[in-house]
């Protein structure tokens, strides 16, 4: 138990550490790259807490897919940094003052800092219990039978995505040639082949 | 000495707080926008997580794969919308973005 509080304590710090750097970060590369460190290690606060699944499909996800597009589109502009620094000093002031708030809101809404924590009193204590199926199957039991619909429309919602993205990126430059198939193959005879009456010992 | 539900909302609380800082600090870098974006939502799905081992109901955790998905499909079209803005327009810059006069 002790050793699993300290993995927690490690997890947690990077993440937010991790996070944090993403935020103040100067080169918008390596705020991808804490970005990555970031969802690692929330993979592994979902493992401590035994949603094995949940954190497997956050890496699969998260890290090869989001964050190799962010790092892929981080790269692929060419961007100038310097500009887009500029002001970074000047909302931190306002920024600091409406996150600590904020912050703080959401403390009183946990009921850490009240001292009333009447509305987690009763789930806090209970530990994690020992399910008699693992997670994956427990998700898939519940998955592919009651919230089958709603697995539908997520892969509805990717396709939708997966669409948008192509045709909002897809161009048609002017000037390319490119093979036409259609045209090729509707061809007429006459415009493709010439019969030419080549004269004895004369040549074309 | 054991890891409750607090430490778990805790975490969640300060990513979720990094989350929104961030939009606020980086206002001009549209894509540390999104990533502040991803930050937030990652919050949000340890969240879910969290009650739904602590409550000992596997909803929660059907709910922070929707969360996942509906991710993923918003960081695809953010980043196409921002590589077709970025090749008309030559910037990134939140403060450009006035064409529709928002």
């Amino acid at each position: 138990m002790l050793l699993q509080a300290l993995a927690f304590y490690v997890f947690a710090f990077v993440v937010m550490a991790s996070a944090a750097m993403v935020v103040v970060s100067r080169n918008p590369v390596y705020s991808v790259l804490f970005l990555i460190l970031a969802f690692f290690n929330a993979a592994a606060l979902f493992l401590l807490i035994g949603a094995e699944f949940i954190a497997m499909i956050l890496i699969i996800v998260y890290v090869g897919a989001v964050a190799v597009l962010f790092l892929f589109v981080v790269m692929m502009l060419d961007i100038n940094l310097a500009k887009l620094r500029e002001g970074f000093l000047k909302y931190l002031p306002v920024g600091a003052m409406i996150g600590f708030v904020l912050f703080l809101e959401i403390l009183f809404g946990l009921g850490v800092l009240g001292g009333n924590s009447t509305s987690l009193a009763g789930i806090g204590q209970a530990m994690p219990q020992v399910i008699a199926i693992d997670n994956t199957r427990a998700i898939g039991r519940v998955l592919y039978t009651q919230y089958f619909y709603l697995f539908q429309v997520a892969g509805l919602v990717l396709l939708v995505a997966m669409i948008g993205a192509i045709v909002l990126t897809l161009r048609r430059r002017p000037g390319l040639r490119r093979q036409r198939i259609s045209e090729q193959l509707y061809r007429p005879k006459d415009e493709a082949v010439t019969v030419v009456k080549v004269p004895t010992r004369g040549g074309v | 000495m054991t890891i409750g539900l607090d430490h778990y909302l805790f975490v969640a609380a300060v990513l979720f707080t990094l989350g929104i800082l961030g939009i606020f600090l980086n206002r001009k870098n549209v894509i540390v926008i999104l990533m502040c974006v991803e930050l937030m939502l990652l919050a949000v799905n340890i969240n879910l997580v969290a009650f739904s081992v602590f409550q000992v109901n596997i909803v929660g955790q059907i709910f922070a794969m929707l969360v996942l998905t509906v991710a993923a499909a918003e960081a695809a079209i953010g980043l196409a919308i921002l590589v077709v803005y970025f090749r008309i327009r030559g910037t990134i810059e939140v403060e450009d973005i006035n064409a529709m006069k928002g």
